[in-house]
């Protein structure tokens, strides 16, 4: 019997080392952050949310970062904050780091641990506009248009302002914005031409053969720019669409769900530089920003009003309650009173929200060749490889498994990191069903009827 | 006799005190029943144009939403030291629990990174313009007196002053912007780069107004005075320190006050333009969001910034009273 005894402790001495063993390299002890002060930059736009809950929810904190959170006038101005160094990291638009590292304005290598949102636009005319645009839309049963409107019905009114000798001026909000690619996608779909840039001859201002004149506008200023007759519509995030509807002063005509349904949005934006000299900060501020955007859409979005609140303080949006809760809490108001529900306008976490996928890295890529800020053809795999140099999942798959590790996060709220690639299956929901496939861009740049293709240049 | 005398006596003390109070009640007529009267007046056209005038956000706000703001910002400013409070407790039992766990680790409070209140703002403010005027004096009175002094500095300078006086000193401002971020570079800066842009654009500002009216009042001395020095034979140093400092006090004065006027109205508007902490920046702040107490949260601004400047121009005239020795410069 003795024997027994002792290979009873010899096995359980094996079993219990060989565990230990395990959790050790299961959760690869994360080092106390080598930077803990930080400054982290954000525009007036609701989904700079996940920063707002990190800091509120005590996430920063409990990762040992002491973290300030300060609005800035500007795109332009808050990618230089990071670049010069005031800001650490900041609420970016996804083609912000690209262009940057591609040295698009200002050349600087910026990369992206963690994508902010999915979703969140809408195009917003004027009411003159609308009234215009109105008769060229279906009606439903009930008198309300039929969604999605098509920029089909704003081609006569372009038309007719161009017949007339007049500009049709609209706003973006930068040139390398989500904001200024869906405009143009949206009028391109609909036979408006948005013009092109050729920054080799040194126009950037992106008007060559345009139907339509894009220009920049800061989001904040959007509805008061509208209200004094200055541009006739605009594309830009929440609140700015629903201030309009609320001040009674334009109307959102679509949203970018529509044009492209669970598009990637914001990302968040740090340095290459930061992330090298300081590993272990990026992993927890990665950490944080994963837990705050879980937290946003837990339990089917319950936390929603409770974010809302927050994010209706002067510090970080700072508009009414009522007006973010529009967009936020999963319903979108078009016209006034014509209020319809989008549950996924604003997606923080659900489908793989925040995973720095390198297919939607290539999109950007992909429509600022269409439009010429890239001029000349570049091969697929030069995409692949800026994508692979912006975008970066192993800094995120860090993050998620010391959580999932901690039992803070479940692994199936993640992709398979033993198995993903970066890259989505094909995406289909496009406006005008135009597949997109983010490992042939050349390809894919051919299939649009407006835009430049293999071999053009301006 | 003698009671008609003192009945005469008690008339005219009647009525010598009847005069004393009734100037007395003049007086007080005028310097508080009047102005007071305006205010009212005031508060009545802003309450009733107020309810008239209806913008995208809403009602123009009338007093009293502009009043019920002064408690909400004063609120939040409670509000958040209380937050404050609740991040250091909780600063200091993470400090002594990665000491425990990291004994090498030297802890370090950190400070409160929340929002800045209006409060806040204000101090920041106040700060900024106060130690760009101090500089801008430190600079100006010794280079005003200077030129003051010699006929031949005077011709080399005058020109340039006189070309870069008319200037905004906001169109300085991306200059002095461009330039802080030049030249100060530090890993941990012990002054922010936003407090000095600001700051320095206000030292532009306050710089020629205080060199041209030290000049002129150095220039203006009376010949008397300085015959009495050269009779005397005062040497350069006590002859500037005796003679012509004591003499253009009054002038020096006045430009300082002009430019610390002028200085406050520029810092709003340099701190709505830069971003950089400020009242101005809480103005700025407050339009961007567009919320439906946006506009009476910026009349409170509006009000307090003005009522600043009030106390800061109170404040050098009493500074001036005191030290200057003609007393009819320093008038309202």
């Amino acid at each position: 019997m003795k024997w027994l005894n002792v290979v009873k402790v010899a096995v359980t001495t094996t079993v219990i080392s060989v565990g230990m063993g395990v959790g050790v390299v299961q959760a690869e002890k994360l080092g106390y952050p080598e930077k803990e002060e930080l400054t982290f930059g954000f525009i007036k736009l609701t989904d700079m949310a996940p920063i707002a809950i990190a800091y509120e929810n005590g996430y920063f904190e409990e990762e040992g970062l002491y973290v300030k959170i300060e609005a800035q006038a500007n795109w332009k101005v808050l990618l230089d904050g990071v670049i010069d160094g005031r800001l650490d990291g900041a609420h970016m638009l996804a083609g912000q780091p690209i262009a940057a590292t591609m040295g698009y304005g200002t050349k600087a290598h910026i990369i992206t641990p963690f994508s902010m949102d999915l979703n969140g636009n809408a195009i917003t005319v004027s009411n003159d506009i609308w009234e215009q645009m109105k008769p060229n839309i279906p009606k439903m049963a009930d008198g309300r248009p039929v969604h999605p409107i098509k920029a089909d019905a704003l081609k006569p009114v372009v038309e007719k302002y161009k017949a007339e000798g007049k500009p049709f001026n609209m706003g973006m909000v930068f040139p390398v914005s989500t904001h200024n690619y869906e405009l143009r996608y949206w009028l391109a779909a609909g036979g408006i031409h948005p013009g092109y840039y050729a920054p080799h001859k040194g126009d950037t201002s992106g008007k060559i053969d345009a139907d339509a004149l894009l220009s920049v506008t800061p989001p904040p200023q959007m509805p008061s720019t509208l209200e004094a007759g200055t541009i006739y519509g605009y594309c830009v995030g929440e609140p700015w669409n629903q201030q309009a509807v609320f001040k009674g002063i334009g109307v959102p005509v679509v949203t970018d769900y529509e044009i492209w349904k669970d598009n990637p949005e914001k990302v968040f934006g740090i340095t290459a530089e930061f992330a090298e000299k300081y590993p272990n900060t990026t992993i927890r501020l990665t950490r944080a920003l994963i837990r705050a955007a879980m937290w946003l859409d837990d339990k089917n979005n319950a936390n929603r009003p409770a974010a809302v609140k927050i994010l209706s303080q002067p510090n970080y949006v700072g508009a009414d309650y009522e007006v973010i809760a529009n967009s936020m809490t999963g319903t979108f108001e078009y016209e006034k009173g014509d209020k319809r529900d989008v549950p996924d306008f604003n997606v923080f976490f659900r489908y793989n929200a925040t995973y720095p996928y390198y297919s939607d890295a290539i999109w950007y890529l992909t429509q600022m060749r269409r439009w010429g800020q890239i001029s000349d053809d570049k091969s697929d795999d030069w995409y692949k490889d800026l994508a692979k140099k912006v975008y970066r999942p192993d800094i995120y798959a860090k993050a998620a498994k010391s959580l999932i590790a901690q039992k803070i996060a479940k692994a199936s709220d993640f992709p398979d990191f033993g198995t993903e690639d970066g890259y989505r299956d094909p995406q289909t929901h496009f406006i005008d069903d135009i597949v997109y496939d983010g490992t042939e861009p050349n390809k894919y740049i051919q299939k649009f009827d407006i835009g430049l293709k293999s071999g053009d240049k301006i | 006799m003698s009671t008609a005398t003192s009945l005469n006596d008690e008339t005219e003390a009647r009525i010598a005190w009847l005069d004393t109070a009734l100037e007395f009640g003049s007086k007080a007529v005028k310097t508080i029943a009047i102005p007071l009267v305006g205010i009212v007046i005031f508060l009545f056209f802003w309450a009733a144009t107020a309810q008239n005038v209806k913008t995208s956000l809403g009602q123009f706000p009338g007093p009293a939403a502009v009043l019920e703001q002064f408690g909400t910002l004063y609120e939040e400013h409670r509000n958040e030291r209380v937050k404050e409070t609740g991040f250091y407790e909780r600063q200091d039992v993470r400090n002594a629990k990665r000491m425990a766990a990291d004994p090498g680790y030297q802890p370090k409070v950190r400070g409160y990174t929340g929002k800045e209140t209006f409060l806040d703002q204000i101090v920041t403010s106040l700060i900024t313009v106060m130690s760009g005027f101090l500089v801008a004096a430190i600079i100006a009175i010794p280079l005003g007196i200077a030129i003051g002094l010699n006929k031949t500095l005077n011709a080399a300078v005058n020109p340039i002053i006189q070309i870069f006086k008319p200037v905004s000193p906001l169109a300085w401002l991306p200059l002095v912007t461009m330039l802080v971020s030049a030249t100060y570079v530090s890993s941990d800066p012990m002054i922010a780069k936003s407090f000095l842009n600001s700051m320095i654009t206000v030292t532009l500002c306050c710089l020629w107004p205080m060199v041209i009216n030290s000049s002129l009042g150095v220039a203006s001395i009376n010949k008397d005075l300085i015959n009495v020095s050269k009779v005397l034979r005062l040497p350069a140093i006590k002859h500037v320190q005796k003679i012509v400092i004591p003499a253009s006090i009054p002038m020096i004065f006045t430009g300082m006050r002009m430019s610390l006027g002028v200085a406050w109205m520029v810092l709003i508007a340099a701190e709505m333009l830069a971003q950089s902490p400020g009242l101005g920046k809480f103005v700025w702040d407050e339009f961007q969001n567009g919320s439906s107490n946006s506009l009476a949260r910026i009349m409170a601004a509006v009000l307090m910034i003005g009522f600043i400047g009030f106390l800061l121009d109170r404040g050098m005239l009493a500074i001036q009273r005191r030290v200057s020795w003609d007393k009819s410069t320093a008038s309202n």
